[in-house]
Parts: C-alpha cells; structure tokens; sequence
C-alpha cells in the first residue's frame, strides 16, 4: 500500500483551551521537500504529529492519498518521524535498536540493512557501543537512520539539524535531496533557515497555530521569514 | 510479522533492558523485602506469626512493588519517547500491549520467586503445600493486576502526575483481584485448607484476567492515539 501525497484539509488541534493548531491546510507531493517554518510553540511539532496520524486532530482531516490517515493504519509502515526527542533506548546499543526498529517495521533483509545503514551514519565502529554513551550529534544521525531504515514515503523531521556538526549538516542535507529525488514526501520543520535555504521546493510558516505560505522569491529564506512574520505581527 | 513475534520483540526489548540496567527488579525487590521486613515486626511475637497475616502481607507486597515496577516500566518509555516510536510502526496495538504486559510479567514473577519463599520463611507460611494451586492463584492474581496496570500505566505515561494518580486508578480496579488473591491464598494456608474454596478463587481470578485483558486488549489503541 503507498500513497503520493500528503493532504491536511481544515486540521484545528486544541489543549484544553489553547488552539495549537486552527484550521490548517496543507499539501505536499511525492518529490517535494517542504519547509515549516515558525517561531517556539507555534505548533510545528503538533503540525508533524498530526501528519504522522499519532495525533487525532481536534477538527480536519489528514490524508496519506486518498487514504484516511487513521483508518489505514498499514500506511504507518510509509512513514518515518524524526521527532524532537530521538525514539532511541540508552541501554540498547546502535545495531539493537535499529534492529528493533527494523523488525517492528517488517524490513526485510534487516540485518543487511541494518548494517547499511550504520555505515552511512558512520557508526559502524560504534554498532556495538550502547547508545547512552553518544554525542548528540551521533544520536541524531543514528535517529534519521532508524527513521529511514524502512523505506517511508513521508519522512516527518522536527529539527532535524540539531548537535550535528558541519559535515553530518552537509551529509543530512545531501541526504534530503537524494529522499526528494526518490520521490519522497518531505515535510521539515527547522530553525536552520540557512541550511536548508535553495535546497527546499518551498516553506510555510506556523504563527498562532495558522499557516501562511512563504513567498517564493524576494531575498534569503531568511529575509523573507523576517518579513512575513513582521507582516503577520 | 506475527502478533506473536512482534510481542515477544517487545518483551525481549523490555528484558534486554533490564537485564542491563538491573534497575526494576532490584528497586522492586528492594521495596517488596523492606514492606515484609516492617510487617514482620508487627506480626510476629515471640518467633510466631499472627495467624492469618501471611496472604495479605504477601499481596500487599505483591501490589505495592507491582506498581513501583509499572511506573518504572513505563518511564523508561516516556524519557526518549520511544513509545511514539513504538506506535509509529505499523505493528497491531493489542501486539504492543501484549508485549508491555508480558514484559512486565515475568519481571513480577522473578520477584515473586524470591517474596513468595521470604514470605514462608518471615511468617512460618506453608505456601509449599499445594505448589500448583499456589502458583496458579499467583500467576493469574498478578496478571489481573499487570493487565491494568500496563494500560493506566501507558495511558498515564505523558501526565504529569503519573506517580500519583497510578494508584489512585489502579488500586479500586484491583482491589477485587487482590481480595480474590488473599482470600484463595488463605483457604490453602489455614490449618485445614479449603481446597474447594481455592480453587473457586482461582475462577474468580481467571474470570477477572480475562475481562481485565480483554478490555485492555480493546481500549489500548484508543488510549494510545491520544
């Protein structure tokens, strides 16, 4: 079962009587990086558990296709999410929980993969090594393996950058184009306007739980960031 | 992937862990010792126990390091939020479930391997006199109570006051396996055991684990998605 995009048609989300997210459209194909953009708490993360079907929206509805989000449950297997935090266990080493990861999503051929996959992290020397006794930056690399490992279709990354350094930053990077050029449904939510700028097909920003879309041309990523969210204030 | 495989992936995460960290089983055992230790200074006089005391000193250690063991279980899940990682894959809720609640389980049944003999020791019990009943009334008493713990557990996992509001839930849903427990308990311990009334426990035991884990196996995904 597959899908070639994602459609978020009217969501609201609420707690209690805060509205995180007020009816909020949004659609993204398959070959296509997206970029949400917005400052703290303005609902990027609650925008990606939506799209991932962990969260029923209050109002609005999600779909992978023309597949309701959460009466397909088979269509998680076509979704990878790399959340804020990382989805790793500390006293599991690299290779057992990507293993894990990897069975639980019915990879086939997952030691293989597996292996694959440590390599590209550079952690082959690591595989071994539980994971408590990473760096950031190596959690987070062994985390967009993990979230990758089974093939998705919508790759979900919220702060994806964080505690990389420059090369991992430029190896996610190439890694994003390689995932649109498969024909990938990407959805980012960043701060790092200028890692991502000329390399995302467009952006949309989240304020007060709305989203507008960025204008396509008209300066830096982040000059038009900066305009927009004086526009909207 | 089976329902079968993919519960015994997660038990064997759980136990991996563990085996590791050694963390539930020493903090619980730690908790079900001392609770045995303080009763037994009220409950034994002279080198002789009250009479009666030992089933429900035995379930009470049983429920109180119980608990300890499910919120511990379950923080573990909540720190990386390696739960969401969990529902994210397309593997069936009542797998994951059953896969938390197995974990849990045999972590419960290792502690009990080491209460159960304190228990006899502490308070001159005879628990070794009918083995099989002794055990069946254990299994199925601790399965009633893991099987809602590990869903109030799951479903407490993101509030903030998991700690307290665990036993303020679990505890009333229990309290009729606990009863069950300690009363099938005390048939086989008294001078003349009742075997008959054990047994007819033991029904209402199993009775409790299948309405307890059928009604967990229904509410889980529900509960989860939120």
């Amino acid at each position: 079962m597959d899908f070639t995009s994602l459609t978020l048609a009217d969501i609201s989300r609420s707690y209690g009587r805060r509205w995180a997210l007020n009816r909020v459209s949004l659609r993204c194909e398959a070959g296509e990086i997206v970029a949400l953009l917005g400052p703290n708490g303005a609902g990027k993360s609650t925008l990606l558990s939506v799209a991932a079907a962990l969260l029923t929206p209050s109002a609005g509805r999600v779909k992978y296709g023309e597949h309701d989000a959460h009466a397909t449950p088979a269509l998680r297997q076509r979704i990878g999410l790399v959340g804020h935090d990382l989805y790793l266990y500390p006293e599991l080493t690299a290779a057992e929980n990507l293993l894990f990861y990897g069975r639980l999503h019915r990879v086939p051929d997952v030691v293989r993969r597996v292996d694959a996959a440590l390599e590209r992290a550079h952690l082959t020397s690591r595989r071994d090594d539980a994971v408590q006794g990473f760096s950031r930056g190596m959690r987070q690399r062994l985390t967009l393996e993990r979230a990758l490992l089974h093939d998705p279709r919508l790759v979900l990354l919220d702060e994806p950058f964080t505690g990389l350094d420059d090369a991992s930053t430029s190896a996610l990077v190439e890694r994003l184009a390689e995932l649109r050029a498969n024909g990938r449904i990407v959805l980012v939510a960043t701060h790092d306007l200028e890692v991502i700028d000329g390399r995302i097909d467009r952006a949309v920003m989240l304020r007060d739980g709305r989203l507008v879309a960025l204008p396509p041309a008209g300066g830096s990523l982040r000059d038009r960031y900066r305009r927009l969210g004086s526009q909207l204030t | 992937m089976t329902l079968l495989e993919t519960i015994w992936l997660v038990m064997r995460k759980d136990l991996l862990i563990e085996f590791r960290s050694r963390e539930i089983v020493y903090t619980t055992l730690f908790f079900a010792v001392s609770v045995m230790l303080v009763f037994s200074f009220s409950f034994v006089r002279e080198g002789v126990a009250v009479e009666g005391a030992a089933p429900g000193i035995l379930w009470v250690a049983i429920a109180f390091s119980g608990t300890l063991a499910l919120g511990r279980a379950f923080e573990r899940e909540r720190q990386n939020e390696t739960l969401r990682g969990l529902l994210m894959s397309p593997a069936e809720r009542p797998a994951l479930y059953l896969g938390k609640l197995g974990g849990i389980m045999l972590l419960l049944v290792a502690v009990e391997l080491v209460t159960v003999p304190l228990v006899a020791f502490m308070f001159q019990a005879p628990l070794f006199r009918y083995p099989g009943l002794m055990a069946a009334l254990l299994l199925t008493g601790t399965l009633g109570f893991a099987a809602v713990g590990t869903l109030f557990a799951a479903m407490l996992v993101r509030t903030r006051s998991r700690d307290v509001l665990l036993p303020l839930l679990l505890y009333p849903i229990t309290v009729p396996v606990i009863i069950a427990g300690v009363r099938g308990t005390a048939a086989l311990l008294q001078t003349a055991p009742d075997l008959p009334m054990a047994r007819a426990w033991l029904s209402m035991l199993v009775f409790f684990d299948v309405v307890f884990v059928t009604l967990a196996l229904w509410t889980f995904e529900a509960v989860m998605t939120e």
